[in-house]
């Protein structure tokens, strides 16, 4: 077993702000490791650093061997870089801007223009590469934006939070892609705040909170441990709430909670359900909702840290 | 899944190793890697990224007419409207007034340089730059080249239109020789001012920022000089100060060369200037670049 992407005890301060507090990481080559936490965990740090844009004040980081900072170069030439940082010229064509990074990477004229019109072409951006790239829509200008980053054919690809603010169709587009590109062996290392992506692409995952890491696993272990699911059951009558949370308790062994009159608990098994049911239909309770769904980001991280994230607490303050 | 699939193939086959041989590039599985980049690298990256900055005239004429129409509007308004009145006459005047014209716009257009830079930097286009194994300073010598360039167009312009308006070299000057060396005076002191402004945009938190910010300095900088008009007229204490200004001696530098006058002094005191701009600042502006970079 190889790993592409190592690193240890990693520290980066911005002034007073600990932005990570010593994050430990082993990336399989050829895999797609997820990095999902909240705004403002540590994500986009610690792709910065792994792309050498950003020194670490402690630990170490090397990709396929190589320190990021002390081989800064070699590591340059291995990785390309997607994400909400790293932008494509929007006064440029989308053709322009893939020729320049082959030219500025040492690719012959003939060269660079066949890489850029074969990869506009495998984006679907064959018809809009004569235009500039501020007239593109918000998902074409991700699929250039990854274009832009597999010019110089990389080994390592970081995408940072790839399908951040597109619309669900894109979105999905966009996780093809991804697919797309774990079959040519290169490694991606992606972020997202989104559970739901990281467990579509990810065959691994690393959760971080305040800069460390919670939790790792496959997707699988991670929702086992978790709860995948949240079962939410609200009663008619709000006198009810009490028996409710002690029948919730009782069948799914965690700690419910209560938001108003709903009462709501992480499930890994989605067969407890009728279990529910059955114990509210014996105590007497009526019930206006019953739901199973899928758990958010914000109560995977209430089960693995007992709070919630920022964004969600200072909307609840 | 169409999507997956055809982004998929196209990539195997681009991929060293990964199939045919799309592009070529590499070649074999393994890419030898480079230690650092070699100077002759870092010059081809300077060219590449000035060409970025130059093709994008090609898609907003607009900026042709920006960096053209401008200086060619000063000359007309300065020699037309002013002229008579500084230089008892239009033709008289522009003698006077093209060399510090030429001077201004110059010093003006190193404002672009800083508006760049400050623009790729919030824009992010600087991390992706800097994210590939190219030359630390290409991104900066890039813009400066092809801001060097754009210079090099103005000034030629100005001279054209110029002479059509009646402007003459020296009879006493030693053309064109003369001419070219006030040309490469011009860029090695706006060269040496641009690392100021390269510093004001690294750490500027924005384009409008330093924008404002040349403005509040270059505007009075170049009028309280003798770049539009003598200094006779002008209260004591501002005639000191602009016998110092380095635009004066810039100015002066133009026009001994161009048209006649002292010579050696001026293009020595500018030499003197652009030596101070470029200790001063350049070690200042690559250490905030580099820090940003």
């Amino acid at each position: 077993m190889t790993y592409s992407i190592v690193t240890e005890g990693l520290v980066k301060r911005f002034g007073d702000t600990v932005a990570l507090d010593g994050i430990d990481l082993a990336v399989r080559t050829g895999s797609v490791f997820g990095l999902l936490g909240p705004n403002g965990a540590g994500k986009t740090t610690a792709v910065r650093i792994l792309a050498t844009l950003v020194r670490p004040d402690g630990g170490h980081a090397a990709v396929c061997g190589h320190d990021v900072v002390t081989h800064a170069h070699q590591v340059r030439q291995l990785t390309g870089l997607t994400g909400q940082y790293a932008s494509v010229d929007e006064t440029l064509t989308g053709l322009e801007n893939l020729i320049l990074i082959g030219r500025l990477t040492g690719q012959s004229r003939a060269e660079s223009r066949a890489r850029a019109s074969n990869l506009l072409a495998a984006f679907r951006l064959a018809d809009a590469g004569d235009r500039a790239a501020k007239t593109y829509s918000g998902g074409m200008r991700r699929r250039l934006d990854l274009a832009a980053s597999l010019v110089t054919r990389p080994r390592v690809l970081y995408l940072d939070e790839p399908t951040t603010g597109l619309d669900p169709l894109s979105r999905n587009e966009m996780w093809d892609v991804v697919r797309g590109l774990t079959a040519t062996g290169v490694t991606v290392l992606l972020t997202t705040q989104y559970l739901e992506e990281a467990d579509q692409l990810a065959s691994e995952i690393a959760v971080i909170d305040h800069g460390t890491v919670i939790a790792t696993g496959t997707p699988e272990e991670l929702k086992a441990r978790t709860g995948a699911l949240t079962l939410a059951v609200r009663p008619t009558r709000a006198a009810d709430v009490p028996v409710v949370a002690a029948v919730v308790a009782a069948v799914t062994h965690a700690e419910p909670e209560v938001n108003g009159t709903t009462v709501t608990a992480p499930v890994s098994d989605e067969r407890l359900m009728p279990a529910v049911v059955r114990r509210l239909d014996d105590e007497g309770v009526l019930v206006a909702e019953l739901t199973l769904r899928g758990s958010s980001l914000d109560e995977v991280f209430l089960s693995l840290t007992g709070h919630r994230t920022e964004a969600e607490r200072s909307v609840a303050a | 899944m169409s999507t997956a699939s055809t982004a998929m193939d196209i990539t195997v086959s681009d991929y060293p190793g990964g199939g045919g041989g799309g592009g070529g590039g590499g070649g074999g599985g393994e890419r030898p890697l480079a230690g650092r980049v070699r100077p002759a690298e870092g010059l081809r990256q300077t060219f590449s990224l000035a060409w970025r900055t130059l093709v994008q005239i090609r898609h907003n004429p607009f900026e042709l007419i920006d960096f053209s129409v401008q200086p060619v509007m000063f000359l007309l308004l300065f020699t037309y409207v002013f002229g008579g009145a500084i230089g008892g006459s239009p033709k008289a005047y522009l003698l006077f007034a093209l060399p510090g014209i030429i001077v201004q716009n110059s010093l003006f257009t190193t404002l672009n340089t800083a508006t760049g830079l400050s623009t790729d930097l919030k824009e992010g286009f600087f991390d992706r730059l800097r994210a590939l194994p190219i030359a630390r300073f290409a991104p900066l010598s890039g813009r400066i080249l092809a801001d060097l360039a754009k210079q090099t167009w103005a000034i030629a312009l100005l001279l054209g239109i110029g002479a059509i308006m009646g402007f003459r070299f020296g009879p006493g000057t030693n053309q064109p020789l003369e001419a070219l060396a006030a040309v490469g005076l011009v860029l090695v002191s706006t060269l040496s001012i641009s690392w100021a402004l390269v510093l004001v945009s690294m750490l500027a938190a924005n384009p409008e920022k330093v924008q404002i910010f040349g403005f509040v300095v270059l505007f009075p900088l170049t009028f309280t000089s003798d770049a539009f008009v003598r200094t006779d007229s002008m209260p004591g204490w501002l005639q000191a100060w602009s016998k110092a200004n380095p635009v004066s001696c810039i100015a002066d530098a133009v026009r001994g060369l161009m048209v006649g006058g002292p010579v050696a002094r001026p293009v020595a005191e500018s030499l003197l200037w652009a030596a101070a701009f470029t200790a001063v600042f350049a070690p200042l502006a690559v250490r905030a670049f580099k820090r940003r970079a």
